[in-house]
């Protein structure tokens, strides 16, 4: 048991994060030569101006009209992304961590607010659940890998909430909490969850266009 | 009124899409998918098709789709799901059947409004991979026959409606001899080398429109404009190779237009009241050429009206005293930003302008956009019952007291005609131009 423990939380940990890194760059780096490759012109049309215009705006809750026009799922999703960002960073057994292995008074905040955070990330991943079986245009559009990821994304917040409240089993919720995390780190350039590296330049070309060319707002 | 769409899939006679299917081998579909999306495509479909996160957002910004009860086959990203993902997904071996309704969705489905990227939060332009899939059925050779006509009509005529070289001159020759009846010292110049504007229309005007020359002519004339059009072929700025997905003839066309302009050293060129036009001389078919924006300044009527109105150059008699309500055409408002520009116009000729909602950037598509119209008979109940929503629109403004629909584009015209007249909403549908033409005071004229 404890030779399992110190794999995932020490070798597994590196692995994780190397995957994540280097699995990212190359998404980015490959994305962008692809399109120095086929599409140079798109390199002619992008706005620096109108790319953060766009990305401001719809990172912004409300401020566009499809966010307006889903006022739960607005509020849901940014709950959601933001604590499911935030909370791994600086959940105090997290920073705990960092200080004990590499001395660094890392920030965090109380196990309140990270057990909050938790339960948002959880409860955004049931709202999603729900939605993808509930809703008629999104079932249409739905694969068994749209539950995987959704399954990964909850999976380390799940685990994680159990194990700190220490209510079954924790040295193997521990060990799942681990794992689990590493591999949603490890599936964000290879599955769909790489939205949250690509949207970014989606968005910016999308903004350029609307802004630079058609003269239009994209929101 | 609205049926559920399921009932109205029967299936359409279409010679076009049937003989082509026909010929069709499995090896063939396979190789030539693969090949487009291979050598033609690149970072942005990818892009597009790997964030996707499937959320279905997109769904609501789509006119089929509201029209069409919510039924998630006419939503933005469900269309893409029953062609580009199918495709990618087998690498190609799709049947002919799976292509028959690909295009199906990708032509008689689809406006390439581009509403719906206004609506995803990554910003996916499904009208994008709307146009990659009607490549691949243009080089399948299985176009719908009444768009794929008009293709070959611009390929062998670089008009869009087989106007011949000599009934373009004959046309504007008739047109400047009726106006003359009314401003005798009216000129239609042709060939007017140095002009400051060449004046390009689209070929439905001369074939059967050829008052909107007229009433343009007198625009042009009362405003003192030096002006000019071309005798040759050149002068359509239509194009309907852009929407089969025909890029290589959208090349020809739009180089012959350009050229044109580039003969004759005009300063501008000045389009009539046409959005697809737009489209391709603004967007589409300058970037086939390699130009990031159009090589001679292209100016939108309504954006010319905006100019002549302000400058004081044509002066409203009488203001048009029926209450209007104006739709804004996707191509030059979502496409080209006109639209505080055609509310300017629309203030300034007419009375009263009542507002329908959403407007401007978030107006709905008249549904005849994108090459749907062009699609023919076959497909035009479809057309009309998948813009119930538009219908419902106008009936509110209707309420709130509009009772003519200024819509300044060919393809809206035509369609917006049909919805008025299926859901019978009982509106008069005019042009800028007819109200200008109207409205104005026409100093040189016989009655004054
Ligand atoms: C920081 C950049 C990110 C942006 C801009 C972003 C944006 C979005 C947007 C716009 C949606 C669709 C709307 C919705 O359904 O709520 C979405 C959904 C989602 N995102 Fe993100 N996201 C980001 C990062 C992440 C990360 C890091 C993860 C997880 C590792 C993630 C997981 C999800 C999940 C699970 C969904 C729901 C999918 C579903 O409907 O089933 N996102 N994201
Ligand atoms: S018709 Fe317009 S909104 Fe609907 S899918 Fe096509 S581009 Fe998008
Ligand atoms: S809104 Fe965008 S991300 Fe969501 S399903 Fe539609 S295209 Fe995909």
């Amino acid at each position: 048991m404890h030779d399992v423990y110190n794999f995932v939380s020490g070798p597994l940990v590196w692995v994780a994060f190397i995957v994540f890194i280097a699995g990212s760059l190359y998404r980015v780096i490959s994305l962008i030569m692809l399109v120095n490759k086929k599409e140079k012109f798109i390199f002619d049309y992008m706005s620096f101006k109108y790319s953060l215009r766009s990305i401001i705006r719809w990172s912004i809750p409300f401020a566009t009209v499809n966010w307006r026009k889903h006022p739960v799922l607005t509020v849901v999703t940014f709950a959601f992304h933001i604590c499911l960002i935030v909370a791994p960073l600086f959940i105090l057994a997290h920073s705990v961590l960092i200080d004990e292995s590499w001395n660094i008074s890392w920030w965090s905040f109380s196990d309140t607010i990270g057990d909050i955070m938790t339960v948002i990330v959880i409860a955004g991943s049931i709202f999603f659940l729900i939605r993808r079986v509930v809703l008629p245009e999104v079932k249409f559009v739905t694969s068994a890998s749209d539950y995987v990821i959704l399954a990964i994304v909850a999976a380390p917040f799940i685990t994680g909430f159990i194990a700190y409240h220490q209510w079954f089993a924790y040295p193997n919720m521990m060990i799942f909490h681990i794992i689990s995390g590493e591999i949603m780190l490890m599936a964000i350039p290879f599955t769909r969850l790489r939205h949250m590296l690509l949207s970014p330049f989606t968005r910016a070309y999308m903004g350029s266009e609307f802004g630079g060319v058609r003269h239009s707002k994209d929101w | 009124m609205s049926e559920p769409a399921k009932k109205e899939q029967e299936k359409v006679v279409d010679q076009g899409i049937d003989v082509g299917i026909a010929r069709l081998t499995e090896d063939k579909i396979k190789h030539t998918i693969n090949s487009v999306i291979k050598v033609e495509t690149g970072a942005r479909l990818k892009a597009y098709v790997e964030t996707c996160i499937h959320c279905g957002l997109c769904s609501e910004a789509c006119h089929y789709y509201l029209s069409q009860g919510n039924d998630p086959k006419f939503s933005p990203v469900g269309k893409v799901k029953q062609t580009m993902w199918e495709m990618l997904k087998k690498k190609g071996k799709v049947s002919p059947e799976f292509m028959r309704r690909a295009v199906e969705i990708a032509h008689t489905e689809c406006n390439l409004c581009k509403r719906c990227a206004q609506y995803c939060p990554f910003g996916i332009d499904i009208a994008y991979i709307m146009t990659v899939v009607r490549r691949i059925i243009h080089k399948l050779g299985i176009t719908p026959l009444y768009i794929q006509d008009t293709a070959h009509s611009h390929s062998v005529t670089m008009n869009q409606m087989w106007v011949k070289d000599d009934e373009w001159p004959d046309t504007l020759q008739w047109q400047e001899e009726e106006a003359q009846a009314e401003i005798p010292t009216l000129r239609i110049p042709l060939e007017k080398e140095g002009a400051d504007i060449m004046y390009s229309v689209i070929a439905p005007e001369p074939k059967f429109q050829a008052q909107l020359i007229y009433q343009a002519a007198v625009i042009m004339d009362v405003a003192g404009v030096n002006w000019t059009m071309p005798a040759t072929p050149g002068w359509d700025n239509s194009d309907m190779a852009m929407f089969t997905g025909d890029n290589e003839l959208m090349g020809r066309l739009k180089r012959s237009h350009f050229e044109t302009a580039a003969r004759l050293k005009v300063k501008k060129i000045v389009m009539g009241e046409c959005g697809h036009a737009f489209r391709s001389v603004y967007d589409m078919g300058n970037r086939w050429l390699g130009w990031k924006m159009p090589p001679i300044p292209i100016v939108h009527a309504i954006e010319f009206y905006y100019e002549l109105l302000k400058a004081g150059k044509i002066k409203i008699a009488k203001k048009y005293a029926t209450p209007v309500t104006l739709h804004d055409p996707c191509n030059v408002v979502r496409g080209g930003g006109l639209e505080e520009k055609a509310r300017y116009v629309a203030h300034a000729i007419c009375e009263e302008v009542i507002e329908m909602h959403p407007n401007r950037e978030h107006n709905y598509c008249c549904c005849a956009g994108g090459g749907v119209i062009n699609c023919g008979p076959p497909y035009k109940m479809k057309r009309i019952k998948g813009n119930k929503v538009k219908a419902d629109q106008l009936f509110r403004a209707k309420t709130d007291g509009a009772e003519t629909l200024i819509t300044p584009c060919h393809n809206c015209h035509s369609g917006l005609h049909d919805i008025v007249t299926h859901y019978e909403i009982g509106m008069d549908i005019k042009f800028f131009g007819d109200i200008i033409y109207e409205a104005m005071e026409k100093p040189g004229a016989i009655d004054g």
